[in-house]
């Protein structure tokens, strides 16, 4: 995504939306985008990574198999830490969304392609089906008592009013948090990466200076990337957390 | 001729041993409490900025529908201001990355969760 061809052209342009094969359904436009295409090598990438590298499963592990291993262990025990032992049977959920995550922010990582987790769009509904998710998994379990939730024990009567708004307004904000922290890094990164790229090409030999930074802030952005996709994994684990054992 | 300065004692020797051991597990945990800041401090800057979020849209949705114009929406600021601090004083102060209020018995005792209910 450096190219350093930059001059003229927007730093944001590389977040547009191209259909590549126009679809209409019902009134409403289903394009196949580029967006959609970078989701669907996502998904074949990770399919493909996780099934190769288990296809045969030795003692020893290989390479790819103990890649495999790691990513599968990663999450597991964040869950076993957060979550606990009831936590396992949503270990294919946060391992699918963690995953998801990781491989589009390092797609997006890579020149000419783009970035799909920099659309809050995208973001938002992941997070958006997380808390409904959670909140159904809250109402299941404890019925009526979940809101009870909104009013932290040993609180007066009095404090109430107060207290249950600040607490719904504290719950409502996880997703728009949990949405915008992704979306806002993976966004500012991204176009700052395009900014100072821009600035190689103009300034002639001094532009090795912006190719250093361009170079060290690339791997930064790759840490980006790799703890975005962590801590939206461990807010998901915790939010899972926070529904199973309310207070 | 005597010699003033005795031996270090044991209790100091004790002490200073404690002290180099205390330096050296410190540096040994340091990276992983790097990786463990830097989650802390992504998220927190975030907690604010969408309590108040969430808080300003409640107030102008209740607004439009109430006709109340600006007061649920100046109300409902200052909810969301105070919901941002309270996101990001739970946060800091213990409570871990979880919203809602949680007993420290139970970041302890997580294996068995239920057991703390």
């Amino acid at each position: 995504m450096a190219d350093a061809s930059g001059a003229g052209q927007s730093p944001l342009a590389q977040f547009e939306i191209k259909p590549l094969y126009k679809l209409e359904l019902g009134g409403y436009d289903i394009s196949f985008t580029n967006s959609a295409l970078f989701m669907l090598i996502a998904f074949l990438l990770i399919t493909f990574f996780l099934l190769l590298s288990t296809r045969r499963r030795e003692t020893v592990p290989g390479r790819w198999q103990v890649m495999a291993e790691l990513s599968y262990e990663f999450i597991a025990s964040l869950i076993r830490d957060t979550i606990g032992a009831e936590g396992r049977k949503y270990f294919p959920f946060v391992f699918t969304a963690f995953m998801f995550i990781l491989v589009g922010n390092l797609l997006g990582m890579t020149p000419y392609s783009f970035t799909f987790t920099s659309h809050i769009i995208v973001t938002f509904a992941l997070a958006g089906l997380i808390f409904v998710g959670v909140t159904i998994i809250a109402i299941a379990k404890h019925g009526l008592h979940f809101f009870s939730f909104f009013l932290p024990p040993g609180t007066p009567w009095i404090m109430a009013p107060l207290l249950v708004p600040i607490e719904v307004i504290s719950y409502l904000s996880r997703p728009i948090s949990l949405s915008v922290r992704l979306f806002a890094n993976m966004l500012a990164g991204h176009t700052l990466l395009k900014v100072i790229a821009g600035f190689v090409g103009l300034l002639g030999v001094a532009g090795v200076l912006p190719l250093a930074l361009v170079t060290a802030l690339t791997g930064l952005e790759i840490l980006i990337a790799f703890l975005q996709a962590y801590v939206f994994a461990i807010l998901t684990c915790l939010y899972i957390n926070d529904a199973l054992h309310l207070h | 001729m005597i010699d003033k300065q005795l031996p270090p004692s044991l209790d100091e020797l004790d002490s200073k041993l404690n002290e180099v051991a205390a330096k050296r597990n410190n540096r040994r945990a340091r990276p992983k409490e790097r990786g463990a800041g830097l989650g802390f401090a992504v998220k927190i800057g975030v907690d604010i900025v969408a309590a108040i979020i969430v808080g300003v849209g409640v107030g102008l949705l209740l607004d439009n529908w109430l006709g109340t114009k600006p007061w649920l929406l100046i109300v409902f600021f200052v909810f969301g201001a105070a919901a941002g601090m309270l996101n990001v004083f739970r946060a800091v102060s213990g409570y871990g990355y979880a919203a809602g209020y949680q007993h420290k018995v139970r970041e302890e005792g997580t294996d068995n969760g239920e057991r703390n209910r």
